[in-house]
């Protein structure tokens, strides 16, 4: 079954990554399809694996503050700053709705 | 013989004895990665930064105090490690001019031992894909396209193609890395092995790749692709250098939680193994690999030393491919998340909202690759579809890992696989398939060992009939690295895998040598 625009516009603005063109959408496609392959296999009572250390601790260390005061190198990486503030455009506006976004979704 | 040619042990007894001097070595490196330009290995060579590391060792060495074995040997680091004041890409627009604030872990454990570091080698973007030909830098050239043994047994299929524009891939997503130690330009090149990156390379250029077990070396300042499986990969000429290079890597590190507390002793391979006791098993395959005959003449070997082989199953295996692209997809979806233009990285100029930016950085800054894996990795997590897919991977994730404890609890010691499919192929045709379909195809054999999080290294066996590189797996239990590289020397030993025939390396040899007293190193 094919994927509704929808969820495709759904991915879009999870992603905040454009299918860019048909071919895009067309690779999903062929992902789903392949990861279908999965049901054939029988996982009755089988656990989930997060992890294959799994069968270990895992630990906490001191609550001691060792390294830090990098501002300086840390800010140098980015492209809009203030002081020593990263500069964001405004956040509380929304993405645009399918129909007034540049998507390719809008000729499905 | 040539010096460079020399593995890394050899060279070192070299530099102590003061036969030559890491500035030297480091120089001959460097001017060999210029004229071996063409094979597109390297993104950033740090001239500057490795003449002063082989300075720093030069004295070093003059006082008597070297830091070990490693002090003087020139590295090169696959550019998805950070490195600090050096630009640290991962092969993609979104980090194009990001110098690395920090080094990785296992960078700097590499410079606390004096290594002096080349450069930065080149990759698929962001390590996706398996033959290190979609990054934005360009594709690696293997160099064996460019050897005496290759262009010996090339056939053209039209007489328009000739040697020149048939070079083959190296492989992926390591290729630049398995390119530079396969070439000679470095000693030993850091890689990274999420599904087979590091072996799948380290075959098609003929050279030993070494994946470790997972939690066994800091992940701390790789850049991650999927948390639960990536793992730092060691490329070297031989499996001695392999070892000594993980003696100075493997250990606990508080900075990367998921690195084991357990002690880790650096050992050194015994020059004679006795295999008679071992269990070798291979298992069942259903698909056809070109490498089916060497693994055969390799069975034969451990047989006539006495190890006992037998065929073994692994029933849920070929299931790893599409248990690692959900997995490997939902991961990706969440550790490319970071990159926003915010604090590192490509920014776009948009700026009407955070979310606009977001996505227009986003869309400027990552191939169609990448931007494919986190689509498709946002979609398996989606509420109605994460039961489905995501958590039914991991447990067929579980059961992948069940079948090697099964097996290994049989009374195997270690397995024995081909690492790939066939020989490399020719760029022209690598790319007329897309990037999932090759993966999916190439990282067949070698997928498993990072579900399961056991080590595994490819051991180069022999040419192909194309006259390229052959090599052949071996995967062992969690953390005995110790017994999978003693039988892994063992097999190279009898192997006695051929030199590649460069005839760059020959003409810099020359020039470089000819005012030098010629010393047998054995």
């Amino acid at each position: 079954q094919k994927v509704t625009v929808e969820v495709l516009d759904h991915l879009e603005h999870l992603a905040l990554v454009d299918f860019r063109d048909a071919e895009g959408v067309e690779r999903l496609q062929k992902a789903i399809q392949f990861a279908d392959q999965l049901r054939d296999v029988n996982t009755d009572g089988v656990e989930p694996m997060d992890s294959v250390l799994e069968d270990r601790c895992l630990y906490l260390r001191d609550d001691d503050v060792t390294e830090g005061n990098c501002t300086n190198e840390l800010l140098k990486n980015a492209r809009e700053k203030v002081e020593e503030y990263f500069v964001a455009p405004p956040g509380n506006i929304p993405l645009p709705k399918l129909e007034e976004r540049e998507t390719i979704l809008q000729s499905s | 013989a040539a010096l460079k040619r020399r593995v890394r042990f050899q060279v070192s007894a070299a530099l102590k004895e003061g036969h030559v001097t890491p500035t030297e070595l480091c120089q001959r490196c460097l001017s060999l990665i210029k004229s071996t330009k063409f094979l597109n290995a390297y993104i950033t060579v740090a001239e500057e930064t490795a003449l002063k590391q082989a300075e720093e060792s030069e004295k070093r060495y003059r006082r008597g105090h070297p830091l070990g074995v490693l002090d003087g040997i020139p590295i090169a680091v696959k550019d998805n490690f950070n490195t600090a004041g050096i630009e640290t890409t991962c092969a993609s627009n979104m980090l194009k001019g990001y110098i690395s604030p920090y080094n990785a872990t296992a960078v700097q454990k590499l410079l606390d031992q004096g290594a002096v570091l080349l450069g930065k080698t080149n990759l698929d973007e962001f390590a996706m894909g398996s033959g290190s030909t979609d990054g934005v830098f360009g594709p690696v050239r293997n160099p064996w396209s460019y050897s005496r043994q290759y262009k010996e047994k090339f056939v053209p299929k039209s007489h328009s193609q000739d040697e020149k524009s048939n070079w083959v891939i190296t492989g992926g997503s390591s290729g630049g890395s398995a390119a530079a130690v396969s070439s000679f330009t470095c000693f030993a090149a850091l890689g990274s092995d999420t599904g087979g990156s590091t072996r799948n390379p380290a075959a098609h250029c003929g050279v030993v790749g070494l994946k470790p077990t997972y939690g066994l070396i800091s992940r701390h300042g790789l850049i991650p692709l999927v948390n639960s499986m990536d793992v730092p990969g060691i490329l070297t000429r031989c499996v001695d250098d392999a070892a000594v290079v993980l003696g100075s890597l493997a250990g606990h590190d508080p900075k990367d939680s998921t690195t084991i507390q357990d002690d880790f002793k650096p050992f050194e391979l015994p020059n004679v193994a006795d295999v008679s006791k071992l269990s070798i098993g291979i298992p069942k395959v259903t698909f056809k690999s070109c490498q089916q005959l060497w693994t055969g003449t390799a069975a034969d070997l451990f047989k006539n030393a006495g190890a006992k082989v037998i065929e073994v199953s692994l029933p849920h295996t070929c299931y790893s491919i599409v248990c690692y692209h959900v997995l490997c997809t939902a991961e990706v979806a969440s550790n490319m998340a970071r990159f926003d233009g915010l604090e590192y990285g490509h920014r776009s100029d948009m700026n009407k909202s955070t979310e606009s930016m977001y996505a227009a950085t986003r869309r400027e800054g990552f191939n169609d690759v990448v931007r494919g894996r986190i689509l498709s990795g946002n979609y398996f997590l989606l509420k109605q579809n994460y039961e489905n897919y995501f958590i039914k991977a991991q447990k067929v994730r579980r059961l992948i890992a069940n079948d090697f404890v099964k097996v290994f609890r049989s009374g195997v010691d270690i397995l024995l696989t081909p690492t790939t499919l066939c020989d490399a192929v020719p760029y022209m045709e690598f790319i007329k398939e897309d990037n999932r379909t090759r993966s999916a195809q190439d990282d067949i054999l070698t997928q498993a060992a990072n579900m399961a999080g056991l080590p595994a290294i490819n051991v180069p066996t022999a040419l192909s009939e194309r006259g390229l590189p052959i090599g052949l797996q071996f995967i062992g239990r969690s953390f005995q690295e110790k017994q999978l590289l003693t039988v892994a020397k063992w097999f190279e030993k009898q192997v006695k895998f051929p030199m590649i025939q460069l005839e760059e390396v020959k003409r810099h040899d020359h020039d470089a040598f000819q005012h030098q007293k010629s010393a047998s190193f054995s």
